[in-house]
Parts: structure tokens; sequence; C-alpha cells
């Protein structure tokens, strides 16, 4: 086990809920890390609808998902979060009164006083292609992800998909696996124009098969694939022989490893909080955003930054027991300022009309 | 209103009367239409909400914007004349529209 990382808050889940309880909570003077699962920030915003409007984020008339969670990253620079992206939280422990210890999948331990849960719809994690019975590979011979490429080395790889992951270990993998095979659905990709030429070059030269068409069926014994049934868009089918199938089919939300840290969950998915402060059953664990469950819950950004803001008050009392939290505007606390940067040297004159 | 049959994986019809202007899985939602889940409300984010689109209707129903074409990439056994439903609005013009849903969405 490594060194802990030692901090006030640990915040799980990197999403728009877990960006703007950085602010409140650095308004406070609570220093954060955030852990996501994703290799980005932003959660539901930048995975899955980026480009899409908002029109409901209170005096913002429109903007785009991603648009808000950039702005969200401006607002909250001046508090300088931590982030460790790519990294699943696994477990959350009480070790003291209070005192957490948070590990992640990647062997990364955080000792902090405080945890909040923004883990909105669960982790994302790769979708499973509903091809019957690739349960019983999964793990041995079908990979939704690559950890370790020399595992591929002489072996024959198929990989599905048309995106920027299946074209990326479709490059990375070409040198390593004895054959390689590309599957998509169409002869158009979405992944990079870059990567999609790197691929054709490669097609081109012989190096590698790109086969058009969808996977039906797997056939194998013991966990160990040796053959997927492939369909064509003109109805023909064929056997593709392989050793390893690597299946990209996007992202889905799973709730994961919240599960398993103690709470008597609602719905078998959402973390109860009480609405005063939404902490959950374990105090100074909170939860905030789509994750959460209270009487009258409503699953929208504006409603997580509440939370966030009430969050952060009781936060404060953990943390520091023996302060008084005074309440205070941004407007015209220059102690607030100072926290975001903006505190003027000497506050300016208001302009005068001569008269 | 726009009638629109959806047809089951198992063969039941079943009709119901859709709205010009909301969508085709819009309307099987409001109506309880099972094998549609669509898990992103519309957004094409999900692929949840994939139908066929009987033979004689393709034509008018169109195809599906290169947006959408990246989204059926996630979804399971696409078809020549697999749509995502919330990507069709409902017109008068698709009055009696009949589409079939998949025994599974992604
Ligand atoms: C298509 C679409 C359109 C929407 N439109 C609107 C709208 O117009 N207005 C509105 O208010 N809301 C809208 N929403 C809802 C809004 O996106 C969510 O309410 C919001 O994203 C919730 O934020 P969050 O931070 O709570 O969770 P999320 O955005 O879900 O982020 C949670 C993050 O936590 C991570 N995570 C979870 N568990 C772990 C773990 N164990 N370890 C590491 N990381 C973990 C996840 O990977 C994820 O990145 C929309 C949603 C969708 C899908
Ligand atoms: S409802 Fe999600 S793509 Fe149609």
């Amino acid at each position: 086990m490594s060194e802990p990382i030692k901090t006030d808050v640990v915040i799980v889940g990197a999403g728009p809920i877990g960006l703007f309880a950085v602010f409140e909570l650095g308004l406070l003077d609570m220093k954060c890390h955030l852990i996501d699962i994703l290799d980005k920030i932003g959660g539901q915003c930048a995975e899955l609808y980026p480009e899409k409007p908002i029109y409901d984020i209170p005096g913002i008339p429109f903007t785009s998902a991603q648009g808000l969670v950039d702005a969200l990253l401006q607002q909250i620079k001046p508090f300088n979060p931590l982030y460790h992206l790519n990294e699943m939280v696994e477990t959350v422990e009480k070790i003291g009164d209070p005192l957490f210890r948070v590990t992640t999948d990647q062997g990364k331990v955080f000792e902090a006083k405080i945890v909040v849960i923004a883990a909105g719809g669960g982790s994302f994690q790769p979708k499973r292609p509903p091809i019957p019975g690739i349960e019983a590979y999964e793990g041995k011979s079908v990979h939704y992800a690559v950890r370790k490429m020399e595992s591929f080395r002489d072996k024959r790889v198929l990989v599905v998909g048309g995106g920027d992951s299946a074209l990326d270990w479709t490059l990375n993998l070409a040198p390593i696996a004895s054959h390689l095979t590309l599957l998509h659905r169409r002869s158009e990709f979405r992944a990079a124009p870059d990567s999609v030429n790197k691929m054709m070059a490669l097609v081109g030269d012989g190096k590698i098969d790109l086969v058009v068409g969808q996977v039906t069926a797997l056939s194998g014994g013991d966990g160990q694939i040796s053959k997927a049934m492939v369909k064509t868009n003109d109805g023909s089918a064929f056997e593709i022989a392989c050793d390893a199938l690597l299946p990209f089919f996007g992202l889905t939300m799973k709730l994961g490893p919240v599960a398993n840290w103690g709470f008597e969950l609602k719905n078998n998915e959402l973390i109860p909080v009480d609405s005063a402060a939404f902490e959950t059953s374990i105090p100074g664990i909170f939860a905030i955003g789509d994750i959460n469950w209270y009487p009258g819950k409503l699953k929208l950004i504006l409603s997580g930054f509440h939370e966030a803001a009430l969050m952060a008050q009781k936060a404060y009392r953990y943390v520091y027991p023996e302060k008084r939290l005074v309440f205070q505007y941004t407007t015209s606390s220059t102690s607030l300022q100072k926290k975001l940067g903006v505190a003027p040297e000497r506050p300016a004159a208001p302009a005068r009309a001569a008269t | 209103m726009v009638q629109i049959t959806f047809i089951d994986s198992r063969g039941t019809a079943r009709t119901v009367e859709g709205e010009a202007g909301s969508t085709v899985m819009e309307t099987a939602i409001k109506n309880g239409v099972p094998e549609i889940e669509a898990e992103c409300g519309g957004a094409c984010a999900c692929s949840t909400c994939h139908v066929y689109i009987e033979e004689a209707w393709r034509e008018k129903v169109g195809e599906p914007s290169p947006m959408e074409e990246d989204m059926l990439d996630f979804a399971y056994n696409v078809q020549p004349n697999s749509r995502l439903s919330c990507q069709i609005k409902v017109r008068e013009d698709l009055d009696g529209l009949i589409v079939r849903t998949p025994d599974r969405q992604a």
C-alpha cells in the first residue's frame, strides 16, 4: 500500500456537482481531491452529451454541456483541486471521528476528514454488447479494456467497434497480435480521421483485416473463445477465428463499488441523505447530485449545486470544529474575494457623474 | 393525431396515437410500449430506443443523420432499416407508420 494522501475532502466523481462542491468547500477553506473513473472531467455532461444544449442553469439562458463544465473548471480554479482520473474509488472506510480511508483500483490511498460522494448515476463502465453468452468469456478472452498489451502477443485478436477506443487499440495491438481483425458494422468510422487513415494504411499493407459486419454469436469453451460468428449487412454469415475479442460499444453508468460502502440504498441505487446537509447515515460522508435521494429529490444540475452549498456548511464543522462559521456573500466579503483571487488591492471609488 | 404501430419481437402489435411534433420514442414511452428503454431521454446519447422501420415506410421516414449513425454503432443487430426512434419526429404524413422493436436494447 502506498503512502496515504492526506486532505480535507475526497470527492468521489468529477461530474458537474463534484466540481461545484470544490467551489463551495473552497470558499470555506477546505482542500479537495477529486477522483473519477473517466479519463476526463465533467461526468455525464462531458461523456454523454458534451455538445447538447442546457437551458435550465439559473442565470445562464443557454450553454452546452461541455461549456458548463469548462465554466465550472474556470470557477473552481482558484482552489486548485487535484484530479485523479482513470481511477475508480473502491473502498471508503471510517478510521476516525470523522476520518476516512479511501482507496482506488490503482492502489492510491487517501485519508480525508470528509468524503463527498458525487457519483451521479454510478461509475462509467464499458457497455457489454448483447451477444448471447458473452459473459462466459469475460475476463478470460473477452476484454473491454486493455490493461497489458503483452497479454495479446501472438494471439489472434478481434476488435469490434468504430470509435476512438476501437481504432486506438487496433493500431496499438497490430504489431503485437499474430493476426488482427477490425470488425465494424459500416464502413464509416466515428474515430479521429488520423487514426482512421493509419488503420486504412495497415489494411492497405495487408497487416490487418477490416471486416464490415456484426457479431451474432461466439463459440469456444471454458472461457476461451475460438471463433465469432459474423453477419454482414447483406445477410451473409461467416466465422472469424480468434483467441481474444475486444468489443468497444461505449460506456454506460453502473452503480459500481458505491453499493458496498455500507449504505441502505433507496431502490438499490440511491444513497438516502437528510435534506438539511445532504449527509448520509455515516456522519462525515455526504452524498450530493444524482446519486442521492431525499423526499422531493430532482435529478437536476441546479438541485445538485444547492446541495453542494448546504453540504459545505456542515462539512466545515467537521474540518474546523473549533472555528465559528460566519455567513458571507462573495459580492461583499473581502476574505472570500481574496480566496477567489479577485480582491482589489484597494476598493475602487465608485464613478460619480459630475454635477 | 397520427397512428403508429409498434410490433414487438414476439409479433404483438400495439397501435397508439402520437402527437405531431413529438418523437416516435416519446410516443412509445407515453403509451408504455415495451422493448424501448430510452435511457438518455431522447438526446441521441444511448441507442436504447432502437427500432426497425417497416420496409414500406423507409423512404418516407428517411435516413439517419451522421450523429444518429454514430450512435447506432452502439446498438445491437443493426439493420439497414434501423433507426433511433427518438430521432424520428411524428408528422401527419407518417400516419399509419409501422416499426418493429428489437428483442434487446444495447
Ligand atoms: C442527455 C442528458 C441530458 C441532460 N440534460 C439536463 C439538463 O438540461 N438540465 C439538468 O439540470 N440536467 C440534465 N441532465 C442531468 C445531468 O447531466 C445530471 O443531473 C448531472 O450530470 C449530475 O451530475 P453529478 O455530478 O451528480 O453526476 P455525474 O455527471 O453522473 O458524474 C458522476 C461521476 O462520478 C463518477 N463515479 C461514480 N462512481 C465512481 C467511483 N466509484 N469511482 C470513481 N468515479 C466514480 C462517474 O464516472 C461520473 O463521471 C441530463 C442528462 C443527460 C444524460
Ligand atoms: S433515447 Fe437515447 S438515443 Fe434515443
